[in-house]
């Protein structure tokens, strides 16, 4: 599978990753590289086969409930980059109008 | 004889029987330490000073009432992507390099609950995507046995403090052989657990469906002993298996491997493999025969898939595993950024390494629209087959032994340009996380140029007794883990 710069542009959008063009050069050039060694899999026939997303097979474990002791809300905010009150502060979301 | 080179079990006993404190133990490690770990470079946080003054507590709370429990002062070291109360716990990135985690994780719970010393938390490489610790944000860890070389990874740091006697045992995680080869390549022993085997609360997740916590150690029962007192269920982890947790060091016993068979995979012993890794792997399957195993040609066809269906599975979820660095709630976060978006984007792009930019890249990719389904699924449906080699397998014999890795430790630079050669390092022990079953690797010789060499052995699910036994009877006939690293 051959990645171009553009695919690396438009997956570092997605995953939310600033990317400088050297790194984008590089991805590309990698990337390419493993999915190639990726594309190998085709060999195995794989109709009708179940796909395996966890090997104990759970499914939806369920607990109960209840109320249990849980971080204090300072405890929680202690590593906050940027805190006020009892909040993360960031950089504003919405637009003036 | 210096305390540092007792091991867990041998260290334990004496600590019970009352001669020698807590904080005399803590003092003979720290003193280690100080002689090598500028060389070794094993450490990312050290704890000694807190260790000194948890040591003296518990010699006062014992003064006179020796009731201990299995691991009281028994002085660990931490891979550092394991959550510590109060301490720093940064994963090898820059992205954590600050954060102290508000909780312990399950597995240094216990541990505290039977009084054990925390004297550090080991290097890795950054969030476990490696296999050689050169993917640390603060450098790389080296080998004990030869300093220019790696002490493979990702828990080199763990593997290496152990080898280099600077703990009596350390905590490691194993996602594709993160514990196993690393435990090879400094010659001490390493165990990873079955899925589910050990709580993975407060173990900062890679890739959720494969990371398992596990000992890295100097002897068997060490790891026994030390297997013990991590598993079980946990409410905190859905994954965690309700299965009652045997008494391991028990299942050692018996030291003659009659009725065992042994499997050797065919698979294993093909192009690649480095013709002294070979030959000490052949010599250990046959002093298994000696002890009394039937050994048995076997097959794992699908064995050249794993290295594919893992790069996609594990990047697939780690992907999403680390979409929460966003610098908001913890962790870096970038400057003067304009808005929201902006902030995200920056603060991953400074705050994390190659390796794992390249892993979200791949992750994201592969589940991206359109792709899903010839890379994620198709993987996944491998996966299957993976799995069906192994029960077809298990249905002949009771332990699969192969070795843990294609070649002796590496020298530091000699793979970390090529991102594809460094996973193919990871063939032999990659498929046994995709099956989730438990595996150990012991010492099993030294190749030329004196370095160690790991045999791996692979159970079924949930017999990490069976492994165990194995290994211990191999390891008492042969002692190749009674020679010890050169660095003093």
């Amino acid at each position: 599978m051959e990645i171009t710069q553009q695919d690396v542009e438009k997956v570092a959008q997605l995953a939310r990753l600033a990317v400088t063009p050297a790194e984008k050069d590089t991805f590309a050039r990698q990337l390419s590289q493993i999915l190639t060694h990726v594309d190998t899999l085709n060999r195995y026939e794989t109709t009708g086969v179940e796909p395996t997303a966890t090997v104990m097979g759970h499914v939806n474990v369920f607990r109960d409930d209840v109320m249990r002791p849980s971080l204090s809300s300072d405890n929680a905010l202690a590593n906050a980059p940027e805190r006020e009150a009892e909040g993360f502060v960031v950089p504003k979301i919405l637009e003036e109008r | 004889m210096s305390l540092h080179k007792l091991t867990l079990v041998e260290l334990q006993k004496k600590f019970n029987a009352g001669e020698v404190t807590a904080a005399e133990i803590v003092r003979a490690y720290s003193h280690r330490i100080s002689q090598v770990e500028p060389k070794v470079k094993a450490f990312v946080t050290h704890t000694q000073e807190s260790a000194s003054i948890q040591a003296e507590s518990l010699d006062r709370k014992l003064k006179g009432w020796r009731k201990t429990l299995p691991l009281s002062g028994m002085p660990l070291a931490i891979k550092d992507n394991i959550c510590t109360d109060g301490v720093l716990t940064t994963c090898s990135s820059r992205m954590l390099q600050n954060f102290v985690p508000p909780y312990d994780a399950t597995v240094i719970a216990k541990l505290r609950a039977q009084d054990y010393v925390l004297l550090g938390k080991t290097n890795l490489d950054e969030f476990a995507m490696g296999s050689s610790t050169e993917n640390s944000a603060v450098g790389p860890s080296r080998n004990p046995w030869n300093l220019q070389c790696v002490p493979g990874g990702s828990s080199g740091g763990s593997a290496a403090a152990v080898a280099a006697e600077e703990c009596v045992a350390a905590l490691g995680s194993d996602t594709g052989g993160s514990i196993r080869q690393p435990a090879a390549f400094c010659g001490v022993v390493g165990l990873k657990p079955t899925y589910g085997r050990v709580s993975r609360y407060g173990l900062v997740a890679f890739a959720s469906s494969l990371d398992q916590i596990g000992p890295i150690t100097r002897t068997v029962a060490d790891a026994a002993f030390l297997l013990g007192a991590i598993a079980g269920h946990d409410p905190l982890d859905s994954t965690s298996i309700d299965r009652p947790v045997p008494d391991y060091r028990q299942s050692l016993q018996k030291r003659d491997l009659k009725t065992l068979r042994v499997g050797v995979p065919v698979e294993f012993f093909t192009e690649g493999i480095n013709p002294e890794v070979e030959e000490s792997v052949r010599s250990a399957i046959k002093e298994l025969k000696r002890l009394g195993a039937e050994i048995k040609e076997i097959q794992l066809p699908r064995t050249d898939a794993a290295v594919a269906v893992y790069y996609v599975i594990a990047t697939a979820e780690a992907s999403s595993n680390l979409a929460r660095f966003d610098g908001v709630k913890f962790g870096f976060r970038a400057k003067e950024t304009k808005d929201l978006l902006e902030l995200y984007m920056k603060t991953r792009q400074e705050g994390f390494g190659p390796e794992v930019k390249r892993r979200i890249m791949l992750g994201t990719y592969v589940l991206s629209a359109g792709y899903y389904d010839a890379y994620y699924g198709k993987a996944q449906a491998v996966r299957t087959l993976i799995c069906q080699d192994f029960e077809a397998a298990f249905k002949e014999v009771d332990l699969i032994v192969t070795p843990t890795a294609p070649t002796p430790a590496f020298k530091l630079g000699e793979k970390s340009e090529d991102p594809l050669q460094m996973y193919l390092s990871d063939i032999f022990t990659i498929s046994v996380n995709l099956a989730g079953l438990p595996a150990i690797s012991i010492p099993c010789g030294f190749s030329n140029a004196g370095l160690p060499i790991g045999l791996q052995l692979i159970g079924r699910a949930f017999e990490e007794e069976t492994v165990l036994r194995a290994a211990h009877a191999y390891e008492q006939s042969t002692l190749w883990h009674q020679k010890k690293p050169p660095i003093r």
